[in-house]
């Protein structure tokens, strides 16, 4: 009968309740929370990396990154879909829905981050000729040639590019170099990705040329938003960001999902099982009667219960 | 018999029959009611009008925004304040919302017929955290190249990312701007006419006030 009771339209006594008067209150309190939050601590907006700054204050990583793109060892060309297929991407159990995603978004790194950005904006006989060499080399060379830089920047003093060891890498060197010139002229901003047309709102060919380097993951680290630090809930600065995202942001903390390779699809598989069962809370057995055993709803209608007591 | 009393007792037209369903459902008493049941007096039932009063300052202060284009408030005084209270606002909607979704946790207000009322409410939530979320990856500063760069991963996993591209601004912007708060504005008003439909849920154990021996007991 306590379900009837709740089904049926209420024929008790009933209260003066003004809506409007209450959400006209609550647009004043809360306008004047607003107002005074954003006076006190305004918002964070730290300036945007460019290839340009990058490039500047980090040339070392810029080369080594372009390293592995035209190598194909780089975050991009070893990903998988939805940009490519060089991997079949992370499973949930015998399930990829990464793989079922498709190749939507293609990305041939070393075109889209290097040789084609290069062509557009280099004039100098020595980068065409390099160029020509790179086009020219079988696919396994120009692995070769890349890897063999990229490995030699990583054992070079300090990582600098500018002191590798001697030895064959091809035209590798040259090309990077000739990409770094022209990023820290910032002349690649405007030409990376860039399909041809005069606008252009989509940066993702930028973005995932930024982040397969490691600059832009030293300055996130740097400001706690590593990925181990709680950082996709969080954001520059002391400002509470994303804080709904904790419990999403919780199992990146934890084993198995911490050291997992399928830490990201296991995540979401977990967190959308968990975001079903909060939607379809009424309908779940044992959980929609936790209210009725833990009592915290007597504290809730305490004068209901006071002015009706059993 | 007049026409109205013909249209009143059995509508020929589309539209007769859509006001016959929507006040019949809807009659403004139960709209816009002047009383509530005795037992809403709990601080609790503030939570959900808060929400309501911070989401009407988040689509006004974003309004605002979107007069100067995105990246207005990198340069101005102004806009970077406006942008401030964008935010704040949206801080605010969170915190509310979460009080007002563990209170009716705790009141398990989705007896009686209420479990539409419960769903819609947490589709309200699971939408604000993806508009929420278009927000911070449409900043156009560094915090929206992290979060962009670090989400594509997880939104890629479960093959999200092929069509969901948090890397492509425009897409990111016209989500945040149009398509997310309209989703969220039409869920939002559905939740708030289903709480009118059903009424407040009454307490747990609640006495039936039909019951006359009972409550005259109990009074």
């Amino acid at each position: 009968m306590k379900n009837d009771l709740a089904s049926r339209p209420w024929k008790g006594a009933e209260r003066e309740y003004d809506l409007l008067k209450e959400l006209v209150i609550a647009l004043a309190v809360v306008g004047a929370l607003v107002l005074a939050l954003s006076f006190a601590f305004g918002s964070p907006d730290d300036k945007s990396i460019t290839l340009q700054s990058w490039a500047k204050a980090a040339p070392s990583d810029f080369v080594a990154t372009a390293a592995s793109e035209l190598g194909g060892t780089s975050g991009t060309a070893g990903y998988g879909p939805p940009y490519n297929s060089a991997s079949d991407g992370q499973v949930i159990g015998p399930i990829n829905l990464q793989k079922l995603g498709g190749v939507r978004i293609p990305i041939d790194a070393a075109a889209v981050f290097v040789t084609t950005p290069l062509a557009k904006v280099s004039t100098d006989p020595a980068v065409t000729t390099a160029m020509s060499q790179w086009t020219g080399a079988s696919a396994d060379q120009q692995a070769k040639w890349a890897g063999d830089y990229g490995d030699a920047i990583t054992k070079a003093p300090d990582g600098d590019y500018t002191k590798v060891a001697t030895g064959d890498y091809g035209p590798v060197p040259a090309m990077t170099a000739a990409l770094l010139a022209s990023a820290q002229q910032g002349s690649l901003d405007g030409v990376l990705g860039n399909q041809g047309h005069f606008f252009d709102t989509n940066y993702t060919d930028s973005l995932l040329f930024i982040a397969d380097g490691t600059y832009l993951e030293d300055q996130a680290r740097a400001q706690h938003l590593g990925g181990d630090q709680w950082g996709m809930m969080n954001e520059t600065g002391s400002y509470p960001g994303q804080s709904w995202l904790w419990l999403y942001t919780f199992w990146y903390q934890v084993e198995p999902f911490s050291s997992s390779g399928n830490a990201d699809a296991l995540v979401w598989g977990l967190m959308m099982l968990l975001t079903l069962g909060f939607v379809i809370v009424p309908f779940i057995p044992v959980v929609r009667s936790v209210p009725r055993w833990i009592p915290v709803h007597r504290l809730i209608w305490r004068d209901y219960y006071k002015a009706h007591p059993r | 018999m007049t026409i109205d009393e013909t249209t009143a007792d059995a509508p020929t037209t589309w539209t007769g029959h859509l006001r016959r369903r929507f006040f019949g459902t809807f009659p403004p008493e139960k709209l816009l009611p002047e009383t509530q049941p005795e037992y809403v007096t709990s601080w609790i039932y503030v939570f959900g009008v808060a929400t309501i009063a911070a989401l009407i300052f988040i689509i006004g202060s974003g309004l605002v925004l979107t007069l100067q284009g995105p990246l207005w408030y990198h340069s101005s005084s102004l806009g970077h304040f406006v942008n401030s209270t964008h935010l704040w606002s949206v801080e605010l909607f969170f915190l509310f919302m979460v009080v007002h979704l563990w209170g009716k946790f705790w009141m398990a207000a989705w007896r009686g017929r209420r479990a539409a009322t419960w769903i819609t409410g947490g589709i309200c939530f699971l939408t604000s955290v993806g508009t929420a979320f278009t927000g911070y990856v449409m900043q156009t500063n560094f915090d929206a190249q992290w979060i962009a760069t670090q989400a594509k991963d997880g939104l890629n996993s479960v093959g999200i990312g092929a069509w969901f591209n948090v890397l492509n601004l425009g897409q990111m912007l016209l989500f945040h701007v149009a398509l997310l708060p309209l989703v969220l504005g039409g869920i939002v008003v559905w939740h708030v006419l289903l709480v009118r439909k059903h009424g407040v849920v009454p307490p747990i154990d609640a006495i039936d006030p039909s019951d006359a021996t009972v409550e005259g007991a109990a009074s």
